[in-house]
């Protein structure tokens, strides 16, 4: 089936370390506003819904059904919800719209980092049996990839240290980013990775639109076309694994279309430094591609979030002028287990 | 532009008990996938995409538990999708995929649902103790009951009808060897004579706790030209969600149910879901949410629902079927719940319901809803094709 | 504004987990001192045991037995050990490739500090002094010093096979899992909450349906819109429907039977919840009108109890219902 869909609206929050005097609505709300607000749609006139959050985030089952609240469900909508980085919900929606049974969708996800200890609540995604009930934190399972790539030659701690200096430099254009401009790369957290390697953590909220052809063109002046969009998952283990590779993505790209031509822009979901450098290998991306202009998520993580931000970012500089044709990927799972990668164009100016 | 037409090929499910003890989460996922692969006569590379769903991540302790279970799924280097909407996520989990094949993104997708419930427990999954709440004042039925006092109220139903669903429902079971309760001495007076849990709610007329997995592998024309059984064919299907709580919501009879169904409906075809649709499988967890979706669905006016219950016209051998697998009333994995309504619409059309087939099934309605009665799922399937 | 409330929120609760046969035998050796593999049908030899290859997806159940000695694959220095973890003084999160086997297993390694560690150590198991069936079985690694480093090439001896039976196998875990989290209801509920101790019922109204929310959770649910006017309601209401609870819940102390209500406080645009006394339970009725009895100290009304009004009309609450 052969329909064009674009991102036509992106609006997040300013992520910061806490959001605590916000409840989850609260926060989400002002950013759903937004992006109808930029198309001038009302909730009545969006064909589809799709949200991603993680209940393990809130520690409460069905927080998504709360956050319903904020988006004005009445008349009943057309809805979904993953749980998911809002970027798989974006592809729920996006095939939706393949369809044809909707003309426009409005995605949304959010996760608030702050209200548990985020490093520890992330161990509950890792095999019941054999893996959770050793409590092995987010960062040390990155530490022990940042190790591996060492161990094979692929980057060295100055260079993670660049990754990081660059993101949050860059970051200083992004109003939205929690860490911006210079941030001392650190103590060890887990060695070998420092503070700096690793990404802040957070709340926020992010807000995408699509729409289908000619609607898209009249939402927006140069809509953010999705060429492609693709995900694969890895095998859940560690120890099965190559660390150092990330076959998922390079297969996600490939569906997507990515290797085709050569994309200008590329926001990548690398919550830590090492990850960027698995990233750039697979996706194969050369010194002339701008990775994550935004800062990225070593600027702003806000969980179940990060993933969608990085498509709205990418979109963002297509609908600016400042980026023809840009890649955005999104990460869930230990050491990038599960990938996703969409490809994004304007209309030649 | 015309969507790609939707066949369910395979189906497989669990024996659904109250404790799965010999497997572990993975091995009752996988349980249900190998048969409805084998039901398909498709093999783990047949298989492009793998879209799961299951309710709250608390109920087994495992957060976005599609990542260890991709090994078990088959999906390693494939795309895997996991969808929660609630109680009603296993309807959802199947529009999704089905999603896939319609926009030809994809031409085979394996999808399943399950719960392994006696992971923990399912009322502390769903009554953390959060701070400044106040407290749940009444069981899992207590959130029901005052509902069904209200319906009730509104259709001057006499208080026999549930206990008729609940005694239909579980001779319903007996014919079905995936049920998890089959109660072999079951007898009307045994369900009037149940303690009344939660008035106007009775012991008998409320759902067990399951361990239990549902899958379905669905597929484009060209799939179903491959089967080597007759495909179900998915005629309309639609999710309709409204808020929580709202001034003015309708907890007997919510807008989104209708809303849900008339897409499905216009969809599908059918002017008259009464004289239409042969069956239907309805996500029943007490025994008077029966006569509420009869009207909430169309298939009886407002009030009257009762009647249709009453008449005897929703037995097995009735003229409109209701819940012939036995429904939520005996097997109850709340995250596959939804899935397992779906899938035996399937296996009406599809003639394959074995003891509890009704006669001359062509178009079967599956139906899923969850949350404060806000999330609806729903597909229509029929045993010829959308353009046949 | 006033500080939002904060409280914490424990989550916890030991999961009973069931087994299946693979990991039954790999978690029962475990407590035999011996370390079990399973063997894929192209031969690799996959340690910790999986149910289901990870590349052909496959079940398999061939189990072999490999060493407890074996070489590190990668490494991370944890200098600050969180709670749960296998170790309580700063070790090495280590993924260890046992002699015989063709992948790692995650687990800590004890050593005295970074420098001692490296890839391609030697390192062995060592072993818990009570072992239960898990994971936690395997204290942690130690380093093993058999000779010089050999990152390859090592124990590829042939694994030999294990029929996976033993006495009294250990065929489930208690997985306790415990979260600490601080719950903040954000600013809406704040507001409603620091009313209720006033014994004040304060919602908000839409500021475009008009429509009042008690409790108020921020938004309007059918608008999509902020709420913000703040709107006393009550004291009294009526009860639009109820059931009668006959079964004693699990952590509430109230002697059955009783009556869970819906009550729409006059003045709200929907019911909320709450117990009603004083008048036996079988007396209570739909549009029975009431007003709420504080106890000292607790945050909501007790329970509600009737006002000796007449009953409200159907007609005046069936959209609250």
């Amino acid at each position: 089936m052969n329909r064009e869909i674009a991102v036509v609206a992106f609006a997040q929050t300013d992520h910061r370390r806490t959001s605590e005097e916000l409840s989850e609505v609260e926060m989400l709300m002002p950013v759903l506003h937004d992006v109808l607000g930029q198309t001038g749609l009302k909730t009545a006139d969006i064909g589809f819904t799709c949200s991603g959050s993680s209940d393990y985030l809130a520690g409460r089952a069905f927080s998504f059904t709360l956050a319903l609240d904020g988006v004005g469900a009445w008349p009943p909508i057309s809805e979904s919800h993953v749980e998911m980085d809002g970027a798989w919900a974006l592809y729920e929606a996006w095939t939706k719209l393949l369809t044809g049974d909707a003309d426009t969708a409005l995605v949304y996800s959010y996760g608030k980092s702050s209200p548990g200890p985020l490093r520890d609540v992330l161990t509950r995604q890792l095999d019941p049996y054999y893996v959770a009930p050793l409590w092995p934190d987010s960062v040390a399972l990155a530490a022990l990839q940042a190790q591996a790539l060492i161990d094979a030659g692929d980057t060295d701690e100055p260079a993670l240290a660049a990754v990081a200096a660059r993101s949050r430099a860059d970051a200083t254009a992004n109003s939205h980013a929690q860490l911006r401009g210079p941030v001392p790369h650190g103590e060890y957290v887990v060695r070998p990775l420092r503070t700096g390697d690793c990404p802040p953590i957070g709340d926020g909220a992010a807000a995408v639109i699509l729409a289908a052809g000619e609607r898209a063109r009249n939402l927006c002046a140069r809509p953010a076309w999705i060429r492609g969009v693709d995900h694969r998952i890895e095998a859940h283990s560690l120890g099965v694994r190559d660390l150092t590779d990330s076959p998922s993505t390079r297969l996600a790209a490939e569906k997507a279309g990515a290797f085709e031509r050569p994309v200008d822009t590329a926001e990548l979901h690398a919550p830590f430094t090492s990850q960027e450098v698995v990233l750039r290998k697979a996706l194969k991306l050369d010194d002339g591609v701008r990775v994550n202009p935004s800062g990225g998520a070593l600027a702003a993580n806000p969980v179940m979030a990060a993933g969608l931000i990085r498509i709205g970012e990418a979109a963002a500089r297509v609908h600016r002028g400042e980026s023809d044709r840009a890649l955005a990927h999104a990460t869930s799972g230990p050491c990038l287990q599960q990938n996703l990668v969409a490809v994004l164009e304007g209309d030649p100016r | 532009m015309s969507k790609e037409p939707v066949a369910v090929v395979g189906i497989g499910q669990t024996k659904h008990v109250a404790a799965r003890r010999d497997v572990s989460i993975a091995g009752l996922v996988r349980e249900a996938a190998r048969r409805a692969l084998d039901d398909a006569e498709l093999t783990w590379a047949d298989i492009d995409a793998v879209v799961i769903g299951k309710a709250p991540d608390f109920f087994e302790g495992v957060m976005m538990p599609e990542l260890y279970l991709a090994d078990a799924l088959g999906a390693v280097g494939k795309p895997m999708l996991r969808v929660h909407t609630a109680g009603s996520v296993g309807g959802s989990t199947a529009l999704v995929a089905a999603n896939l094949v319609a926009a030809s993104v994809h031409g085979t997708v394996l999808t399943l649902a399950f719960e392994k419930q006696s992971e923990s427990n399912a009322m502390w999954g769903l009554s953390l103790p959060i701070p400044f709440q106040q407290p749940l004042l009444a069981g899992a039925g207590g959130f029901f009951a005052p509902h069904v006092r209200a319906y009730m109220r509104r259709s001057g139903a006499p208080d026999t009808v549930g206990s008729l669903v609940a005694y239909k429902d579980r001779r319903n079971a007996l014919k079905n060897p995936y049920a998890h309760l089959h109660e072999h001495d079951i007898t009307l007076e045994k369900v009037q004579a149940s303690p009344m849990l939660w008035d106007p709610i009775r012991y008998s007329e409320t759902c067990p706790s399951s361990d239990g997995a549902c899958a379905m592998v669905l597929t484009d024309r060209a799939g179903a030209a491959r089967a080597p059984r007759p495909p179900a064919w998915m005629l309309g299907g639609a999710m309709r969600s409204e808020p929580t709580l709202f001034a003015g919501k309708d907890a007997v009879s919510p807008q989104a149910g209708k809303d849900c169904a008339a897409d499905v409906y216009r969809q599908a075809g059918i002017a008259d879901p009464r004289r239409d649709i042969d069956a239907v499988e309805m996500y029943v967890p007490f025994s008077w949410y029966e006569p509420m979706w009869l009207e909430n669905l169309g298939f009886a006016a407002e009030g009257e629902g009762w009647k249709l219950t009453e008449a005897g016209v929703t037995e097995l051998d009735g003229d409109l079927p209701v819940n012939m697998s036995g429904g939520v009333l005996s097997t109850n994995p709340i995250g596959a719940s939804g899935m397992i309504r779906f899938a035996e619409a399937a296996l009406q059309v599809r003639g394959q319901a074995g003891e509890h087939q009704v006669e001359r099934a062509r178009k079967v309605l599956g139906h899923a809803y969850g949350g404060g009665s806000q999330f609806f799922s729903m597909w229509l399937v029929g045993s010829a094709p959308p353009d046949a | 504004m006033p500080e939002v409330l904060k409280a914490p929120l424990v989550v916890e609760f030991p999961f009973t987990r069931s087994l299946g046969p693979v990991q039954s035998a790999f978690l029962t050796g475990l407590r035999e001192r011996l370390v079990l593999g399973v063997r894929t049908s192209d031969g690799r030899t996959l340690v910790p045991p999986v149910e289901y290859d990870p590349v052909t997806a496959e079940e398999i159940r061939d189990l072999v037995e490999v060493a407890p000695t074996g070489t590190v694959t990668t490494w991370a220095w944890n200098h600050a050990p969180r709670r749960d973890q296998p170790l309580d003084t700063p070790f090495a999160w280590a993924l260890v490739r046992l002699d015989g086997a063709d992948t790692a297993l995650l687990h800590a390694l004890d050593a005295p500090g970074p420098d001692a560690v490296h890839t391609g150590m030697r390192v062995r198991v060592r072993w818990a002094g009570e072992r239960t069936g898990a994971i936690t079985d395997i204290a942690c690694f130690e380093p093993y010093d058999d000779g010089p480093d050999a990152p390859d090439g090592r124990g590829r001896a042939e694994p030999a096979t294990h029929t996976g039976e033993f006495d009294d196998p250990v065929t489930g875990i208690v997985a306790t899992a415990r979260l600490d989290y601080t719950y903040s209801p954000g600013r809406a509920q704040t507001a409603y909450i620091n009313a209720l101790a006033e014994h004040r019922n304060v919602g908000e109204r839409c500021p475009s349906c008009r429509k009042v929310y008690v409790p108020p959770r921020g938004a309007c649910p059918t608008c999509g819109l902020a709420t913000s006017e703040q709107v006393e309601v009550g004291p009294g209401g009526t009860v639009t429907t109820f059931c009668i609870v006959n079964i004693k819940a699990k952590n509430l102390d109230i002697e059955v039977p009783y009556v869970y209500a819906h009550i729409a406080l006059d003045g709200a645009g929907l019911a909320l919840h709450g117990r009603i006394g004083g008048i036996p339970y079988d007396q209570v009725r739909m549009g029975l009108r009431v007003e709420p009895v504080w106890t000292e100290g607790a945050r909501y009304p007790d329970h509600y109890r009737p006002t000796g009004e007449p009953d409200a009309d159907y007609d005046t609450y069936r959209e609250l219902l």
